[in-house]
């Protein structure tokens, strides 16, 4: 018997050379990865370095952008992006949870792939494209709104502009357009929904497929409905992966640049208005940069940057530790 | 297969013989980057030299001729004494083509040419005049009839030369302009939208019913805006057109290094936003790896561009340098050196 079997069978080694390669290969692309990082990080402050001597934490706290007088602080713009990216997202998530839960527990297999697939094709499509869409598509209905808005409540029209021109606003005007141009706060924050929904779609998606297949079937013999499957024993077992494409949508909303510059109507301001023209550090990053020439203009461009850099950072930061309370125990 | 071989081999010979021509090497501007595409495709014909010209706008222009990556920059207003003072070597300037910045606008029902004065465009891009059928528009324009719509302003959110003109004229018009706003490349805007690009701007002003923008003469040209007439120095109302953007250059004493505003021109015909753009170059011309050939080339191509390249302008709507300027820069020319001897 044991000749029909050949004699020399190689196992491998349990520690072959391989394996050593393999470990610093690995090991060394892990350092590169945290020495970008840190790099980064370096050379952004070194570049910004002039206004973080000149303005210091002032560049956080003052709204002000003015290439004259070489004055430059970000509150608008770091409130620009933030509010632009929540919104967006409170917009963006539970549509993306919705469609995918219709793609892995309600649609037929004929559409759900197509579906699913359509999903995961947003996420290939250029954002410049999106803003073009934006430009052609969205805004002029946008501007049907404000324009009717402007005619239908004459008085309030005036009243607001008074408001706005003096750097006010009230709770009615919060809801009535500054400029009827289309552009503005809030067409960036519809685009960025948009624009986002495939990142917490698609990772939804998956995680709602790989609950198990027992958890549901223990819930029906228990004579639950569909509804009751899906609240009770499918999103509290995915929540934690569905969090984890909440943060890839926040980390794509907060950086997004180009699409977001395209229709944010690029004004330094604190919104005033949902309307408001408005801008966020990377849009303003993309104005300004390339004709940025004096030092302290460039520097304080830069300093965006760096800024964006740490608050993607933060926000990231506390979605983790979110996730990792909503985890439930023993997953 | 064969073809395709033939193709690769005929590539290689190809880039091998653009490579033994002379490449001068360019970036600034977007504003003329049509005029110098034009220009240095016509310059290779007759000189075989490759002039590679990146359009990246006029800020890093400036930074890219102070960092030597290449051999010129352009830049649509001239670079401040403080910037200069950061180059490592002397820097000239020359002009090589006149812009205006146009008015457009887009009010609904009137299909004519509005007047505008410097003080009235000031007064709506401060926010103070709010209305198209505002006194102050009325009375420039009384055969027109004005809706009672808000005015809404469009200007540029990048920075830009064209702003550099438009906020230059501004604070030679207006003095609550100069010290609310004051004059840059990109400045802290009181009102309105920003787009970004003369694009940008257009895309918003088309769009908009009772909007104002400003916007390069060319720009409007070529995309058919309305654009209004303003005012001169001498009380005329002006139509931009190349003819008076050129008139600017002559109502102004232009320094012998040629940096000079000519916005608010006192020439009587002279079209009031108008202003040079630059090519920015270093005196002498012996740094890096440069040999004569290349410096004497490079100045043969700046001569070229204020003498027969000139013809250029117009049919792309840029205005032509008067004789007084083209003088000008064929002195300053002459003082180009390659290793402190002249060339």
């Amino acid at each position: 018997m044991n000749e029909t079997l050949p004699r020399k069978v190689k196992l491998p080694r349990l520690s072959s050379r391989g394996d050593g390669i393999f470990r610093t290969v690995i090991i060394g692309l892990s350092l590169i990865i945290a020495l970008t990082f840190v790099l980064s990080i370096v050379l952004l402050g070194q570049q910004s370095w002039p206004a973080i001597q000149e303005f210091g934490l002032g560049f956080l706290t003052t709204n002000v952008w003015n290439p004259v007088t070489s004055e430059y602080g970000a509150l608008s713009l770091v409130m620009g992006t933030l509010l632009t990216s929540f919104l967006a997202l409170l917009i963006s998530v539970p549509l993306a949870i919705a469609s995918a839960l219709f793609v892995a527990e309600y649609a037929p297999k004929w559409l759900a792939n197509p579906v699913g697939y359509l999903v995961e094709l947003l996420a290939a499509v250029p954002s410049v494209v999106y803003g073009l869409w934006a430009l052609f598509a969205l805004k002029p209905l946008f501007q049907q709104v404000q324009l009717w808005l402007y005619t239908s409540n004459p008085d309030l029209t005036g009243h607001c502009i008074e408001l706005f021109n003096s750097n006010k606003t009230s709770l009615p005007c919060f809801f009535m357009p500054q400029v009827p141009t289309g552009l503005g706060f809030l067409l960036a924050v519809t685009i960025l929904a948009i624009m986002i929904l495939p990142f917490t779609a698609s990772v939804a998606r998956d995680v709602i497929r790989l609950v198990p297949a027992d958890q549901r079937e223990a819930m029906y013999a228990l004579g639950a409905t569909k509804w009751e499957v899906i609240s009770l024993a499918i999103l509290p077992y995915a929540r934690a992966g569905i969090m984890g494409g909440v943060i890839l949508a926040l980390g794509r909303a907060l950086g997004e640049t180009l699409a977001v510059a395209m229709v944010i109507g690029n004004t330094p301001e604190i919104i005033k208005s949902i309307w408001s023209p408005t801008a966020t550090m990377a849009s303003m990053i993309a104005n300004q940069f390339g004709d940025a020439r004096e030092g302290l203009q460039r520097a304080s461009v830069v300093g965006l940057g760096l800024t964006l850099f740490f608050v993607s950072v933060f926000v990231n930061l506390i979605a983790r530790s979110i996730i990792l309370r909503m985890t439930p125990k023993g997953l | 297969m064969k073809k395709l071989l033939t193709l690769g081999l005929g590539l290689v010979t190809l880039t091998a013989a653009a490579a033994s021509a002379e490449t001068i090497t360019g970036a600034g501007s977007s504003f003329v980057y049509p005029l110098y595409t034009k220009m240095f495709a016509e310059y290779k014909k007759t000189n075989n030299t490759d002039v590679n010209y990146q359009s990246v706008g006029s800020g890093a222009g400036q930074q890219q001729i102070i960092a030597r990556t290449v051999d010129f920059g352009a830049s649509d207003n001239p670079m401040s004494d403080e910037t200069m003072k950061t180059a490592p070597g002397k820097l000239l300037h020359i002009p090589t083509a006149i812009g205006a910045v146009v008015a457009s606008y887009n009010v609904p029902g009137v299909t004519t040419q509005l007047q505008f004065t410097g003080p009235l465009l000031a007064d709506i891009y401060l926010g103070k005049v709010k209305l198209w059928n505002d006194p102050a528009i009325k009375k420039l324009n009384p055969d027109v009839t004005l809706p009672a719509l808000p005015i809404t302003v469009a200007r540029r959110s990048d920075g830009s030369g064209t702003t550099a003109v438009f906020t230059d004229y501004l604070s030679k018009i207006s003095t609550e302009w100069k010290t609310k706003v004051g004059s840059a490349n990109s400045v802290q805007w009181p009102v309105g939208v920003g787009g970004k690009g003369n694009d940008g701007v257009a895309g918003i002003v088309k769009s908009t019913p009772g909007s104002i923008g400003y916007v390069e003469l060319t720009y409007a040209k070529q995309n058919k805006l309305l654009f209004g007439s303003v005012q001169n120095h001498a009380g005329k109302f002006i139509v931009p057109d190349n003819g008076p953007a050129a008139l600017a250059a002559q109502g102004v004493v232009i320094p012998a290094d040629t940096r000079v505003s000519i916005t608010n021109s006192a020439n009587a015909g002279a079209y009031p936003i108008s202003s040079f753009t630059y090519v920015i170059f270093y005196q002498d011309q012996k740094y890096g790896n440069r040999t004569q050939a290349q410096a004497k080339e490079f100045k043969n191509l700046l001569n070229w561009m204020v003498g027969a390249g000139q013809q250029y302008n117009e049919p792309l709507d840029y205005a032509k340098l008067p004789a007084n300027v083209v003088n000008k820069a064929k002195t300053i020319l002459n003082s180009v050196t390659y290793g402190g001897a002249k060339l």
